[in-house]
């Protein structure tokens, strides 16, 4: 036969692909089916948020942390409290702990929920999406009872929270969470041992733990290569220490165990969510700390008086001043570390704020992971990276 | 455990600096976290004996980042951050660098660092030597600036539209309706060292 002219074929995927979970470019080239070189191009979706973090105080420049990953929104704005907390050395009382950690485990839901049936869909599956989704939208009910807002709470505020929750709201989240088993169960029965949903994905992106390690990842990533590491466990914040639960860990590094931790990850996650829940009936107290410079005065406070209505407007218009220093804040998100280096220079403003987000390093191996690999199997290593580009971009 | 997470820190600073002699310029710990400061020349020697060290192996990398002091003679500072998962530490390194001199990459030792340290090309104009591929990342395609940079605009240089007439995006120089307000909420009864609106038209003192 003829020598044939073969050469490689560069096919764009994205901006605009169900599969790219956002505005990601990918620039693949192609030997046949074979993928032999990705370029992922992001910052579509930049928007300059540490700039402007930079022009804004403490509190103004919280709301953005939920415009990060806007899949789990307070678990970001969490990062970002801890580490102002860490500067000015304020303590935060316990309701409020409760409180924030019964949120960020609905974050950690509502994200895996989004990943495990998305992926699903990335792979051929339509049904998980719109069973996972239904209990999406009750937990982003329970976002709007505590905060407004089902998406952007700006409810976790340097100090605490920002309002207390109603003793009703904390009896719904316990009865959902005893439901939840049953609909995590039957999304399980739709995907575990499904044929087609574990040819796409069993020994698919397989990652050994070095490598895990060297590349950045965190967070599911690291775990499903076997590592017995969370944050919430090896380096504890708020009440977790206190806490009892699992870390679900992997054997093979590949998707599909990925996939596995991250429903064993929610069936804990609710297990979380009704301590917390039993624990907040019977906690009563302050939902953020009493230091009157850092958390504002009660609105019946500022009626009577005079000390409270000045602390009101002088933490709304000045905001407070956060000693001189640097930290480095990090919370497991449900995608990995989420990480905020914050800079002070003593002011109202920070003078630098570092957003670490776990899917800009996770996407970064991207190449690395892809290399040698088919191209259907792109968007299932991209579905099992969990990327969401709010994060990544920035 | 009778020893408390600040002397650990203390010691294992104290291990850092005996391993490292002269490329280590200062430690530090503040808010329960290590902070070493070293040569940018030095910093490739510095990683890998964080990562390698048996009493240190931070082989976890977590991030490296831009920061902008523009009053200083090397304006920029680069830090990383590195976590050690057997010892459940993390330490930052921190060094200066101006816009000229490039600074080694590590990406040889933490592979992860190809984009954190495309990013901070990107973002502040920091230049890393021997990193494999330093093209811009998060901003547009053929943008121009550095926009984290302290003398960077908040409000930018350039805006985009689609224009019907030509059927396609434009770039456009930034025309703003109302001029960019930067309020200060600083009190000014704690004193500032600017003139406060209205009074430059107080009489002076001679």
């Amino acid at each position: 036969m003829a020598e044939q002219d073969i050469r490689n074929f560069t096919i764009n995927f994205g901006p605009q692909h169900p599969a790219a979970h956002g505005v990601l470019r990918l620039v693949l080239e192609l030997d046949g089916e074979v993928v032999e070189r990705v370029d992922p191009h992001i910052g579509l979706l930049h928007r300059g948020t540490e700039k402007l973090i930079e022009a804004k105080t403490y509190l103004q420049a919280m709301p953005y942390f939920d415009r990060l990953d806007y899949v789990a929104p307070m678990n970001q704005e969490h990062a970002f409290c801890l580490a102002t907390e860490r500067l000015l050395g304020v303590e935060i009382p316990m309701r409020a702990q409760l409180i924030r950690v019964l949120y960020s485990e609905i974050g950690r839901i509502l994200s895996h929920l989004l990943n495990v049936t998305t992926q699903a869909m990335d792979v051929g599956a339509l049904t998980p999406p719109l069973w996972g989704f239904e209990e999406r939208e009750k937990l982003m009910v329970f976002y709007e009872r505590a905060s407004g807002s089902r998406m952007h709470a700006a409810y976790f505020r340097p100090g605490g929270v920002h309002q207390d929750l109603p003793d009703q709201l904390v009896e719904d989240i316990a009865h959902w969470c005893v439901g939840f088993y049953k609909a995590l169960d039957d999304i399980d029965q739709l995907l575990t041992e499904n044929r087609i949903f574990k040819q796409r994905n069993v020994d698919i992106g397989v990652v050994p733990l070095h490598e895990a390690w060297e590349w950045g990842f965190s967070g599911v990533m690291v775990r499903g290569s076997g590592a017995a590491w969370d944050l919430r466990k090896s380096q504890p914040y708020e009440c977790y220490a206190d806490l009892d639960f699992d870390i679900p860990i992997g054997k093979n590094g590949d998707c599909y165990d990925r996939y596995l931790i991250r429903m064993e990850e929610m069936r804990q996650s609710a297990h979380i969510m009704q301590q917390c829940c039993a624990r907040l009936k019977t906690e009563r107290g302050p939902i953020a700390t009493l230091d009157g410079k850092v958390a504002p005065p009660k609105r019946g406070e500022m009626k009577r008086s005079m000390e409270a209505l000045i602390h009101h407007f002088k933490l709304y218009t000045e905001g407070y001043r956060v000693p001189e220093g640097e930290v480095y804040a990090a919370v497991e998100a449900p995608k990995g570390e989420f990480g905020v280096y914050l800079v002070s220079d003593g002011t109202n403003k920070p003078y630098r704020c570092k957003i670490r987000a776990p899917g800009f390093a996770h996407l970064s191996a991207m190449d690395h992971l892809c290399r040698g690999n088919m191209l259907a199997d792109v968007s299932a290593i991209l579905g099992s990276l969990d990327i969401v580009f709010g994060e990544v971009d920035r | 455990m009778s020893t408390s997470p600040h002397d650990v820190l203390e010691t294992l600073a104290a291990h850092i600096a005996q391993g490292l002699g002269s490329a280590i310029v200062s430690t530090s710990v503040a808010f329960g976290e290590l902070t070493l400061k070293t040569d940018a020349a030095r910093i490739v020697e510095v990683t890998t004996f964080l990562r390698d060290d048996p009493a240190c192996r931070f082989i976890c990398f977590v991030d490296v980042c831009g920061a902008d002091y523009p009053s200083r003679e090397k304006r920029f500072d680069v830090v990383y951050h590195l976590l050690s998962p057997a010892k459940n530490l993390r330490v930052r390194v921190k060094l200066e660098a101006n816009d000229e001199t490039p600074v080694p990459s590590i990406t040889e030792i933490f592979p992860g660092a190809l984009w954190f340290e495309r990013e901070a090309y990107d973002l502040y104009g920091v230049l890393f030597s021997g990193h494999p591929d330093l093209r811009r990342l998060l901003t547009d395609y053929g943008f121009d600036g550095y926009p984290l940079r302290k003398d960077f605009p908040l409000t930018g240089f350039v805006e985009v539209r689609y224009d019907d007439e030509s059927k396609r995006v434009v770039y456009e120089p930034v025309r703003l309706n109302q001029e960019f307000r930067n309020f200060d909420f600083l009190s000014p009864w704690e004193g500032t060292d600017y003139v406060l609106p209205g009074d430059e038209k107080a009489k002076q003192p001679n």
